[in-house]
């Protein structure tokens, strides 16, 4: 049943922003912070011309914001918010505080590399960082895949089995800022799909005092809540597949936990996340001009991290390369060791390589594809990995000596 | 408005047992807040000793609550209350429903770490109430130096020493000055030793939406070094010696709601704490105990 359908020109941010009006959200805190302004600028203005019933609440900062996202969430109400990077980092105490909470609001990052030195450009260390709360993690590389996953994420979050808050994360300035063309689904088919928000787990009334949130003594009773949180957060795995089956269904779009790019016949494996895959997409449609038997990887759920999927994926390949888009300074890429760990007791598994890349929106050159194209083979013909990489080009590193020579430095 | 304590009302909403001290000051004010509110509350609640009253899986209030974090509990009482007025406003809660929204904290998160969260709850207007603890230091970690702790106290961080024999040298910040500069419409000092005076501001400001906010001043055994027994006397003696003025401003206009006819002297609710003892032995500092007179003298001037 796909119904009347619309496509406009929509950057990321708005792409999330109309998930979000699609989804009868009932509650909005916010806080700026670049670049997810334009999310929480949509919304607000929706909601003002009447085009949304939501409450709209600007918070002093994004610390206030997830407290306030995550109580209203056990008062009963459905609750969306946005953020991005240092907002991220400065609420950071209450991710974990409220999806200990079980609460299933939704909220987006908008990524951004982290001060310090400040900049603007995504990489992945901000929404890596929040890896461990307990929260569910969605990465999008198009302006569809988000609206799309703010529908899918309160479908995940809301679930019985699951109740935990959830992320959808989309790169900031290369997708925020990226207008494409994005079809706008019927609001009444969404409805179909996610029904009104109508909890039956803990929220505060008159008639049901209750305690939520408190403390406790002993690590048995600790550990029996964070099992718990843990085996939700599990149970998120089969609900997604649950609920992409039935998005694709209602919609005619998909999206599985990950994504095979020119995957079927690969000998070689390129692992990504977000929308700088597109650009390694590109690189493995080049190889493969050139006859190399190349594809890609993308990494869509990233919590709960599907292994199964991973392993199933990666199974019978020579090599892989894992281009974490973020740096664990003193150990290097996140997602390297994640895919390895998933790896480590296959009998047959390939030979897996890391390159750290795209850090705080660097570009990475076809050179730099072709790199690590080779470094895959060559690793696989000798039996010898290299040590993990880190990209940088000749001519980034001679502009970086001029800008030392006019900062004095040369 | 009540005259005497024998109007106050026998229900409870925080039954006995909880795990706070022995002669907690500020358990006392909380009891008689709770009994002015009634049982359809829902408290929000910043680190502080208080986290400690609902421990999974008790808790000793007839009411709801919410453990937040230590900056954040006005954010919190924000969520619970525009969910609540969302719920009732779109049909899908009652109005028999409703809870009045109350943050409890100390005055470590009052004073200094939720001092941001809390300007923004009043500057939005946030109808709810606000209940601080004030014990004059990181109570539950201690007993360190907060922005609460008055000068001359001796705190875990502020020990009197032969380089400073005074102990704390930073004065207690105003909170309720830094609370009356965002306009509330109702802001009150309160003492667990005036429970009369406590059940009229809470009266006096029912019906008023927007932020109603509570300082307690509480006397805390350990952390003072005084006998439990004795804490609903070093309450009374802070307001009769003029150290805790009791006072609320309606809409910003500041009224004292006890003004002692006799002023007793500092001393006599310093000498006897040991928090203030090495003003007193084994050198009297004659310096510093004249300052906290004077600093007294000077506020009811």
């Amino acid at each position: 049943m796909l119904g009347k359908m619309t496509k406009q020109m929509l950057t990321g941010n708005a792409s999330i922003a109309w998930g979000v009006r699609l989804s009868d959200v009932d509650y909005i805190p916010a806080y700026p912070v670049t670049p997810q302004t334009e999310i929480i600028e949509s919304l607000s203005k929706w909601i003002r011309e009447g085009q949304m019933d939501a409450g709209f609440v600007t918070m002093d900062s994004e610390h206030s914001m997830i407290t306030a996202a995550g109580a209203a969430s056990a008062t009963g109400v459905r609750v969306f918010t946005a953020t991005s990077s240092q907002g991220l980092m400065y609420g950071f105490e209450m991710l974990y505080t409220v999806s200990g909470w079980r609460v299933p609001f939704v909220m987006a990052n908008v990524s951004r590399g982290l001060s310090s030195p400040i900049t603007l450009e995504p990489d992945h260390n901000d929404i890596l960082a929040a890896r461990d709360t307990g929260f569910l993690q969605i990465h999008c590389e198009t302006c569809q895949e988000a609206l799309d996953s703010i529908l899918i994420a309160y479908r995940l979050a809301e679930d019985k089995s699951v109740l935990l808050p959830a992320i959808v994360n989309m790169d900031g300035f290369y997708l925020s800022f990226t207008r494409e063309p994005v079809e706008i689904p019927n609001k009444e088919i969404v409805r179909e799909f996610l029904p009104p928000y109508k909890p039956t787990h803990a929220f505060f009334r008159a008639s049901q005092p209750m305690a939520q949130g408190v403390a406790v003594l002993g690590g048995h009773i600790y550990s029996y809540f964070k099992y718990q949180m843990h085996m939700a957060n599990n149970n998120a795995l089969s609900i997604y597949k649950e609920v992409s089956e039935e998005f694709k269904e209602t919609f005619g779009r998909g999206y599985g936990t990950v994504e095979g790019y020119m995957l079927d016949d690969a000998e070689y494996v390129l692992i990504m996340s977000n929308s700088f895959s597109a650009m390694g997409k590109a690189a493995v449609k080049r190889a493969r001009e050139k006859g190399l038997r190349i594809g890609l990887l993308r990494l869509r759920l990233l919590r709960p991290f599907p292994e199964e999927d991973i392993r199933e994926a990666l199974k019978g390949r020579k090599a892989s390369a894992v281009i974490d888009q973020n740096i664990s300074v003193g150990k290097g890429g996140i997602l390297y060791s994640e895919i390895a760990g998933v790896l480590y007791n296959e009998k047959q598994r390939p030979l897996l390589l890391s390159f750290i890349g795209g850090l705080g929106g660097k570009n990475i050159s076809d050179a730099e594809f072709d790199f690590i194209f080779d470094a895959m083979m060559n690793a696989y013909s000798t039996g010898n990995v290299p040590q993990p990489a880190l990209l940088y080009t000749e001519a980034e590193l001679e502009e970086m000596e001029r800008l030392k020579r006019v900062a004095g430095k040369g | 408005m009540i005259k005497s304590i024998k109007d106050l009302t026998f229900e409870e909403q925080m039954l006995p047992g909880t795990p706070a001290c022995a002669g907690c000051g500020g358990l006392l004010a909380l009891r008689h807040c709770l009994k002015a509110l009634g049982e359809k509350t829902v408290i929000v609640n910043a680190a502080g000793c208080f986290t400690l009253l609902c421990v999974y899986p008790f808790t000793p209030f007839k009411s709801s609550w919410l453990y937040t974090a230590m900056a954040c509990a006005p954010a919190g009482a924000q969520g619970v209350r525009d969910a609540l007025n969302i719920l009732i406003k779109k049909g899908r809660l009652d109005e028999k429903e409703d809870l009045k929204v109350v943050v409890l904290t100390g005055d470590g998160a009052a004073y200094d770490m939720g001092l941001s969260s809390t300007s923004g709850a009043i500057y939005r207007n946030l109808d709810f109430y606000y209940i601080c603890y004030d014990n004059e230091a990181y109570g539950n970690t201690g007993f360190q130096s907060s922005g609460a702790t008055p000068f001359g106290s001796k705190t875990g961080t502020t020990l009197p020493a032969e380089l400073n024999p005074l102990g704390s040298e930073l004065s207690k910040k105003d909170l309720f000055e830094i609370w009356r500069s965002h306009k509330p419409p109702y802001l009150a000092t309160i003492s667990p030793s005036h429970p009369v005076d406590i059940a009229n501001k809470f009266k006096k400001c029912e019906g008023i939406k927007g932020p109603k906010l509570f300082i307690a001043h509480s006397p805390c055994p350990p952390g003072w070094a005084t006998e439990p027994r004795l804490s609903a006397k070093f309450a009374k003696l802070a307001v009769e010696t003029g150290i805790w003025p009791l006072k609320e401003a309606l809409y910003g206009e500041v009224k004292h709601t006890l003004i002692p006819k006799k002023f007793k002297p500092v001393e006599e609710y310093l000498s006897e704490q040991g928090r203030f003892a090495h003003l007193f032995k084994p050198i009297r500092q004659e310096e510093a105990i004249k300052n906290i007179q004077e600093r007294v003298n000077r506020y009811w001037k």
